[in-house]
Order: structure tokens, then C-alpha cells, then sequence
């Protein structure tokens, strides 16, 4: 019983980070019916690019004391909007062009783009893993057996911090608004006044910085990361926002905390080797049953 | 056209003289077989299947599981080659069955999961696959009474054999009633199926025939390699497949070819000679580790400026630029072009 509540513990910070990645895969494809399978590689670039700021910083080991707090908030907004400059950059280059082309076609280039950074990232960092520094103090919470660190609640704080935001921005702001009118009908909304190309930037722009913050979250809990890292989260994260319904962002919330519980709790059981198995076994299942997820609406076939 | 593209090619490890070169030619010849396999599945139903390489896998592993000192069996390879491709056949309708009604994108994710699943579930299942050592001594082919051996020669010639099979099978299935309903699903699923075609089942046919191709690939090149490890059937291997596709042009069987020997060539030769060309001028970059990047490179720069691939058939060239010349030209291309009307 002990070893479950741990393994909970550990799959909600966990799927706090995957969470933060299916926001930006379920908002493109609300918005677009896009995969945007470059997604976990801008997630993996987060890590990235939150290592580069810590170096300039000259943080090597933990922080402690006053200067904990800035350093954390400008490595994460920093980490965002390169990010989100790289999301907009790549919907620029490679999906604009092929709004109206055949289903095809954007989604090849959205793996042609994955490949592109996954490589980019491979040249600037190489290909063996990369440590992170260890950046906060971690003390540790005894909740009877169960052991808590003080990064997984900020792990889990953060993510939920961040969607509460992202929701309020769609709910109730202008350009909140002009998104949801382009996901229901973009041809509708643009002869309502809605800048399609802006609205569509904005969405990649919001998804890709959070997909930043998730690379910072994800350097500090793990220590490490890889160019590759961004594959295997990416597609956890995808089956996330499937599992949660595509296009509902309380759905991405909740399938990525469901899928970090069952990545944990598949460790626990029958070993990490088949967490990746399984995981993927549950998209395919839900695709297959639910493929409106839990959370989605059902949607016709468009003519 | 095509019997002298064959002669050409049966010819060309005499004129290269040496065994590696033979041997890139095998190789190569694997993989434009996987690339047939795939451009029915891509290219004529328009399905996006990123796992393609499992069926690769599925495969190799097949041969190696029943002809190997692994568990005593050693069924001739000639009888392996079709146990293996309807093995791989199976997994494509175990595969399509449930997915198959999912929306194109939906599909794709799930066989990159598949693709995911597979090599994976091999890597773990020590006890039967050799986990990561993977499976080794795999029995050589006979051929009446002589042993294929260790030289990659008549691993070739089997191999351009199995390509010709495939190219008849693949130009008549595109030809047929069946050919036909795949490229209708293709440009608009919901008008083929009012038009009375079952799309399930048709677009099962196409994953069963894609997927039963790479069958014979994986047998004829496991048996060549004498070795199965998990490691070569990722999601790389996949993307470099469709790569040859998309550059080649999808659809299209010679323009498939073309792809696949173009980007074999690519990895084997022109960029390990590249970069001993800059080192020779003082550049010290190494082009063999960004073979990745310019599949990425080729795939978006492709599908932007030319979607129907280097070597595109006719129709599929006037469909894709429908828009952009005059529609009544496109429209009298289409009716002129008789690879639909036949």
C-alpha cells in the first residue's frame, strides 16, 4: 500500500509534465487538426535552452537563499518564449503553406520538422545525455511512509498554475475568443473579422512556450536530458491529449496525470521496460473505444 | 523499359567488382522492396503508416525464430519466405482491424505507436528473441542443393527477383477493381464509400499487402545479415522508407524505385564520400551523422514545393496542381491519363 501511494506521488508529478505538453498538442489540433509531431522536440529544445540560460547564469548546483526565485522565473520565461518563437517559426515554414492541401501532406512535414530539430539538437549538444544542474533545494516531506519531495509538488503546482491561466486566457480574452472561433469554423470566423493567421501563430506560440516550461520542469526532476528525449514524451504526451479528448484543455490536464500514474504504476508492476508499451497499447485502446476521449465532444466527419 | 532496367541491374555487381559494393546492392534492394510495400499503403490508399517498420520487423523475426539454432527449427527458407510474409500480413490486419475506421492523422499516430510496440515488445522478450543480442547463425538459403554462403551475390539476385514479383503484383493490384478503390478512398473517403466501396475492408487489403511485402524484405534480408537485433527496425527505418517515397513520388512505381536507390545511395556513398571530400579541403564536419536531418530536410522541402515527388505519375501530378493551372487542362490530363480508365 505504501508503494502505490509513492507510485501516485510519482505519476502525478510526472504527468504534470506530460499535461504540459498535451496542452500544446490538443490546442493545434483544435485549431488546425494538425499532429504536430515537432511538439516533443520543442519540449526537449525547453531543456535546452533552460540549460543555456543556467550556464550564462553560472548555475552549476543548488540555489538557495533570495536568488532561487528570480533565477527560476527568468530561466522559465526565457526557456517560453524561445520556445514559443520556435513554435511560430515552424508553423511559419512548414504548415501555413499547406493549410488547404491534402490531410497528407502537413502531417509529413510535421515529422520531416521533427527530424530537422531532433538533428539541430543532436549537432548543438551531441548525443549522449546532458546533465542538468540539481538547482533546487529539495527537502523532503515524510507522509507516513510515503516520501514527497518538494520538486514533485512544484512540478505539479506549476503545471496546474499554468493551465488555470491558459484556460482563463481562452475563456475569457479577444484572442481567446478568435481562437475558439477558428477551431469551430475558420473559414466562419474569418468572414467574422478574426485573423486566421495571427490566431493560428498565437495558438502555436502558446503551446510551444508551454511545451518550454515543461523542458525546464522536466530538467530539474530528471537531471538530464537527450536530443532524442522529446520522441517518447511527445508521443506519451499525444496519447495524453487523446486520452483526455483532443481540442479540451482540462482533457489534456487530466489525460496527462492519468497517463503519468499509469507510466509509474506500470514501473511498479511489471517494470520500467514496458511502460513505453503499454502507454502506447492505451492510445491505440482509446483510440480504438473512445476516440473522442473523456472529456471531448464528439465530432462528425466534415464533407 | 523495364527488362532492361532488370539486365542493368543484374549486371551491376559484375561491373562494381567487389564485394561491399555487391553487398550496399543487396541492401539496397531490401529496402526498394520495403519502399513498394509502403507506396501501396501510402502512395495508392493514402494511408499514413509510420510503423511500417515493424512489419519489417515482424518479418525478420520470423525467419530468424524458424530457422535458427534459437529453438531447434530449421524450415527451408523458400517455404519461410511466404510463412513470413502472411506472418507480417496477419499483424497488418491485427493492426488495421480496430485502427482502420480511425480519421487518417489518428492512424498515423497509432502506427507510430505500433512501430513503438513492436521492436520494443522484441527487445524485452529475452527468452524467446535474444533480447538485445537479438537472434544469430540464421540458416542460408538453399537453392537446389547449393548454399547461398556468405557472399552477398546471390542474396542479390534473389533479392531483384523479389522486386520484380513485387513491381507485377504491385502495377496489377493498381490496375484492378481493388487499385482503383484504394485511390478513390485516397482523394475523398467519404465519396468512395457512397460510391459502394467497403472502405474497411479495402483499406485492411492495402495494409495486409503493404505489410506482407516487408515480410519477404525481412526474410531476404535476415537471411543475408544471418542476424536479427531489435535495434534496426525504429522509427528511423521507418521515416527513411517513406522518405524514398515522398521523394521519389508517391504513387508511383518507378519514381518509388528511384527514391529508395537514391537515398540508399545517399547514406552508402555520396555522404561518407562528402565528407571525405571536406576533410581532403581542411573542413572537419562529418555528413554521415546528419543523414536525419536531411531526411527531415527532404520530407518538408518536398511536400512544399513538390508534393507528387521527383518522378510522379501523370495523374497524380495533374491532380496535385489542379489548383494552380488551368482546371480544364488538369481535367483533360486526367481523362487522357489511362492508368484510371484501363
Amino acid at each position: 500500500m505504501t508503494l502505490f501511494f509513492q507510485q501516485l506521488v510519482n505519476g502525478l508529478s510526472l504527468g504534470g509534465i506530460y499535461a504540459l505538453i498535451a496542452l500544446g498538442y490538443t490546442m493545434v489540433y483544435g485549431i488546425i487538426e494538425l499532429i504536430n509531431f515537432a511538439h516533443g522536440d520543442v519540449y526537449t529544445l525547453g531543456t535546452f535552452f533552460s540549460l543555456a540560460v543556467l550556464t550564462l547564469l553560472g548555475v552549476t548546483g543548488v540555489v538557495s537563499g533570495p536568488m532561487l526565485i528570480p533565477i527560476v522565473v527568468l530561466t522559465i520565461l526565457v526557456a517560453m518564449v524561445l520556445c514559443g518563437l520556435v513554435g511560430v517559426i515552424i508553423e511559419r515554414l512548414a504548415y501555413r503553406r499547406l493549410r488547404n492541401a491534402p490531410k497528407l501532406a502537413p502531417l509529413i512535414t510535421a515529422i520531416g520538422m521533427s527530424f530537422i530539430l531532433e538533428n539541430l539538437m543532436l549537432y548543438w549538444r551531441g548525443p549522449s545525455p546532458v546533465p542538468f544542474p540539481d538547482l533546487l533545494p529539495n527537502p523532503q516531506f515524510a507522509l507516513g511512509a510515503v516520501t514527497i519531495q518538494a520538486k514533485q509538488i512544484a512540478v505539479i503546482l506549476l503545471a496546474v498554475v499554468l493551465m488555470a491561466i491558459l484556460q482563463t486566457f481562452v475563456n475569457h480574452t479577444r484572442m481567446g475568443k478568435a481562437m475558439r472561433a477558428t477551431a469551430q469554423d475558420r473559414d466562419a470566423a474569418q468572414l467574422m473579422g478574426v485573423d486566421i493567421n495571427t490566431t493560428i501563430a498565437v495558438t502555436f506560440l502558446i503551446g510551444s512556450a508551454l511545451a518550454g516550461a515543461a523542458g525546464f520542469v522536466s530538467g530539474v526532476y530528471y537531471g538530464s536530458t537527450w536530443f532524442f528525449n522529446g520522441f517518447a514524451a511527445g508521443l506519451k504526451a499525444f496519447t495524453a491529449a487523446v486520452l483526455g479528448g483532443i481540442g479540451n484543455i482540462a482533457g489534456a490536464m487530466l489525460g496527462g496525470f492519468l497517463i503519468g500514474l499509469v507510466e509509474a504504476m506500470t514501473t511498479q508492476i511489471i517494470g520500467d521496460q514496458w511502460a513505453n508499451v503499454v502507454v502506447f497499447s492505451m492510445l491505440v485502446l482509446v483510440l480504438i473505444f473512445r476516440p473522442t476521449g473523456l472529456l471531448g465532444e464528439s465530432v462528425p466527419n466534415k464533407v | 523499359m523495364a527488362i532492361v532496367a532488370f539486365a542493368v541491374a543484374l549486371v551491376l555487381p559484375f561491373a562494381g567488382h567487389n564485394a561491399a559494393f555487391t553487398n550496399f546492392l543487396a541492401d539496397a534492394g531490401a529496402f526498394v522492396l520495403l519502399a513498394l510495400g509502403l507506396n501501396i499503403v501510402v502512395g495508392f490508399a493514402g494511408l499514413l503508416d509510420l510503423g511500417y517498420a515493424a512489419f519489417f520487423a515482424i518479418g525478420s523475426y520470423a525467419f530468424a525464430m524458424l530457422a535458427s539454432p534459437q529453438f531447434g527449427i530449421h524450415l527451408p527458407f523458400w517455404l519461410l519466405l511466404f510463412v513470413a510474409s502472411a506472418i507480417a500480413a496477419v499483424f497488418g490486419i491485427l493492426l488495421g482491424a480496430p485502427t482502420l475506421r480511425l480519421r487518417g492523422d489518428y492512424l498515423a499516430i497509432v502506427t507510430l505507436g505500433f512501430g513503438e510496440i513492436v521492436p520494443q515488445t522484441f527487445l524485452n522478450l529475452s527468452q524467446w528473441t535474444g533480447g538485445p543480442n537479438g537472434i544469430g547463425s540464421l540458416d542460408q538459403p538453399m537453392f537446389f542443393g547449393l548454399r547461398f554462403g556468405f557472399d552477398a551475390l546471390p542474396y542479390y539476385v534473389l533479392i531483384l527477383a523479389l522486386i520484380a514479383v513485387a513491381i507485377v503484383v504491385a502495377n496489377n493490384l493498381r490496375r484492378s477493381r481493388i487499385g482503383r478503390a484504394w485511390m478513390a478512398i485516397r482523394e475523398d473517403e467519404l465519396a468512395a464509400a457512397h460510391m459502394g466501396i467497403n472502405t474497411t475492408t479495402t483499406k485492411l487489403a492495402a495494409f495486409a499487402m503493404g505489410a506482407s511485402f516487408s515480410g519477404l524484405a525481412g526474410c531476404a534480408y535476415a537471411s543475408k545479415l544471418q542476424l536479427v537485433s531489435p535495434d534496426e527496425f525504429g522509427f528511423n527505418v521507418s521515416v527513411f522508407i517513406l522518405a524514398m517515397l515522398v521523394l521519389g513520388g508517391m504513387g508511383n512505381i518507378p519514381g518509388v524505385i528511384a527514391g529508395s536507390v537514391i537515398l540508399s545511395s545517399l547514406e552508402r556513398f555520396i555522404l561518407p564520400q562528402g565528407t571525405n571530400a571536406l576533410h581532403a579541403i581542411g573542413l572537419n564536419v562529418d555528413l554521415t551523422n546528419s543523414r536525419f536531418l536531411i531526411y527531415g530536410v527532404i520530407l518538408v522541402m518536398m511536400m512544399l514545393f513538390r508534393p507528387e515527388g521527383l518522378l510522379p505519375s501523370r495523374q497524380r501530378k495533374a491532380e496535385l496542381h489542379a489548383a494552380d493551372t488551368d482546371s480544364t487542362a488538369a481535367a483533360r490530363e486526367r481523362l487522357l491519363s489511362t492508368d484510371t480508365v484501363r
